[in-house]
């Protein structure tokens, strides 16, 4: 029985508590994550009743700021009667089509560029100079080309997503150290087996970098494109606003936007931490 | 004497450029691999070029390198391509300053303050998902299509990366920082002003030199989404409902000048501003 109590485990931090003990620490962490949480909505929240009060009292017109109830009205009426379904719907269409173009281009020639050195210094500077010019101002050329149809804005997507992705990637395959390589020649690894284990694992933070640029330079050209020569999408629909005052659909349509770029980004950020988590447990 | 005609020797040999090494490395380099960089340009310049002239290709889509340098000769001689540069680089570089003092300083309070960082953060995260050509209608009806409005959209865009680099930069200071600044027994100030600043100067440089292109991208966007006004986008513009595909051209060319301009003299700063670095 002794020999027992000797041996038993040292207590682990919970379990012999009484449950006062218990309830002061939950009561303990329930005020540390409400402080975290009300700190954290303070902003919004005031920004809000800011906002609230504003439209309330008429101190600022309707024209330069709707009210919330009226961009809550349009959220409604466009979500009633589809509109609003099918303009997300289009532009989502749009960026993901021109992202995927654009992104396996990228990681392509990307990936073939940073694993040759020669390639490299044929191509690298012609990728430098394409990258010193705006996206946004090849949407005049490409118009002139292909003109205001898909073909233009899938184009233009695809195009703002592929120099990101195209650099990140070479950079993350040229970074791969040598040492990681040489490792591989000694384990007598073959083409496929250096890839997958060695070069795959070690540029793919670098490629996802690229990919979050890419995603959040498709979303910029995706809405410049549709302002300026669209007749659907979420960008149409704030021209439409815009050009009949009509703000609050303006800012239904940026709300949309913005829960979108929210979703893109934690999903991204998912996929990657899901794929490289040798990395952080390697780093803990 | 021996000695010191020795030394001048080595002296002469360590400093770079002098002597009659410099020739024969100057020949071997580019023997080596100083002419491959620019063959990927060249060629393309020449397919563009015979491209232009084979039967059957309309110059109104494809005009050829002669056709773009006469428009930039008569753009810049006689006509006032000039002032429209300048009025773009006018602009760019208002909007920028003003973004990015904002952006830098919000960053810093961020960095700095734990308590504005709870506050602030979640609500900075979630403007920065809002595509940045997306307030276009809200700016351009709260500040007008015109000057002010542009300018406001410029410094929105040389916002978002300074404010984003320089709150990292600080929040990143190593814990061990923190602690020898705790020994040497500085007060807040000095912990600040002699480790915390310096150690983030680098990350705040990166946001500096981001924001300058952003800027740049977004003097662009504006021209082009805003109300028409001197400047290249406006150019652009005119350029694209004339069908003078030359026109937009060179206006592109000017775009990628100065776009290489900005970063070559912030990479000259940042490495000048940064000589004391030695790690």
């Amino acid at each position: 029985m002794s020999l027992g109590r000797t041996l038993a485990l040292p207590a682990r931090p919970g379990i012999g508590m009484s449950m006062s003990d218990r309830l002061r620490r939950f009561g303990a962490f329930a005020a540390k994550f409400a402080a975290k949480a009300l700190a954290g909505l303070a902003v919004p929240v005031g920004l809000a009743a800011a906002w609230f009060f504003c439209a309330r009292w008429n101190w600022i017109p309707e024209q330069i700021l709707p009210s919330p109830d009226a961009v809550w009205q349009t959220l409604r009426e466009t979500t009633a009667d589809g509109s609003l379904q099918s303009a997300t719907l289009v532009s989502l269409q749009r960026v993901l089509s021109g992202f995927a173009v654009g992104i396996v281009a990228g990681v392509g020639v990307g990936g073939a560029l940073g694993a040759s050195a020669t390639l490299r210094g044929y191509i690298e500077p012609f990728f430098l100079a394409f990258n010193q010019i705006p996206h946004i101002a090849w949407m005049p050329v490409l118009m002139l080309l292909f003109g205001i149809g898909e073909t233009l804005k899938i184009v233009l997507i695809a195009w703002a997503a592929f120099l990101p992705a195209t650099l990140c990637t070479l950079q993350g395959v040229r970074d791969v150290p040598a040492g990681y390589r040489e490792l591989g020649r000694v384990l007598m690894f073959d083409r496929r087996a250096t890839f997958s284990t060695i070069i795959l694992p070690c540029a793919l933070p670098s490629i996802f970098t690229g990919l979050r640029e890419g995603l959040a330079n498709a979303w910029h050209a995706l809405v410049a494109v549709e302002l300026l020569a669209s007749f659907e999408g979420l960008g149409y629909m704030m021209a439409y606003g815009r050009q009949l005052f009509q703000l609050e659909l303006v800012m239904a349509a940026m709300a949309v936007i913005a829960l979108i770029g929210l979703i893109f980004h934690t999903l991204l950020r998912w996929v990657e931490l899901r794929l490289s988590r040798w990395h952080l447990e390697g780093a803990a | 004497m021996n000695f010191t005609v020795a030394l001048g020797a080595a002296r002469a040999k360590s400093r770079p450029g002098a002597g009659p090494g410099l020739l024969s490395r100057l020949v071997s380099k580019l023997g080596a691999s100083g002419w491959r960089p620019w063959l990927a340009p060249l060629a393309a310049l020449l397919v563009w070029e015979i491209g232009a002239h084979l039967p059957g290709v309309d110059a109104r889509f494809l005009p050829s390198l002669e056709a773009v340098a006469v428009r930039g000769w008569r753009g810049f001689v006689h006509d006032d391509l000039f002032h429209h540069v300048l009025a773009s680089l006018g602009r760019d570089l208002a909007g920028f300053v003003l973004g990015a003092c904002a952006g830098v300083s919000a960053g810093l309070v961020l960095g700095f303050s734990p308590l504005a960082q709870r506050a602030l953060g979640p609500t900075l995260m979630t403007y920065r998902q809002i595509s940045l050509f997306a307030w276009i209608p809200l700016v351009s009806m709260w500040f007008g299509g015109n000057e002010a409005g542009k300018i406001a959209f410029i410094a929105m865009a040389a916002f978002q990366p300074t404010l984003v680099n320089s709150w990292r930069g600080v929040a990143e200071v190593p814990k061990s920082y923190r602690e020898l600044s705790n020994v040497l027994l500085f007060g807040r100030l000095g912990f600040v002003w002699l480790i915390a600043l310096p150690c983030a100067l680098p990350q705040i440089f990166t946001g500096l030199h981001s924001a300058l292109i952003c800027a740049w991208a977004g003097t662009v966007g504006a021209e082009l989404l805003f109300n028409i006004a001197p400047g290249i986008g406006g150019q652009m513009n005119e350029g694209q409902q004339l069908f003078q595909m030359d026109r937009l051209l060179l206006c592109i060319l000017l775009l990628g000048g100065v776009g290489l301009l900005f970063n070559l003299l912030a990479r000259a700063a940042e490495r000048r501003l940064l000589r004391w670095r030695t790690l």
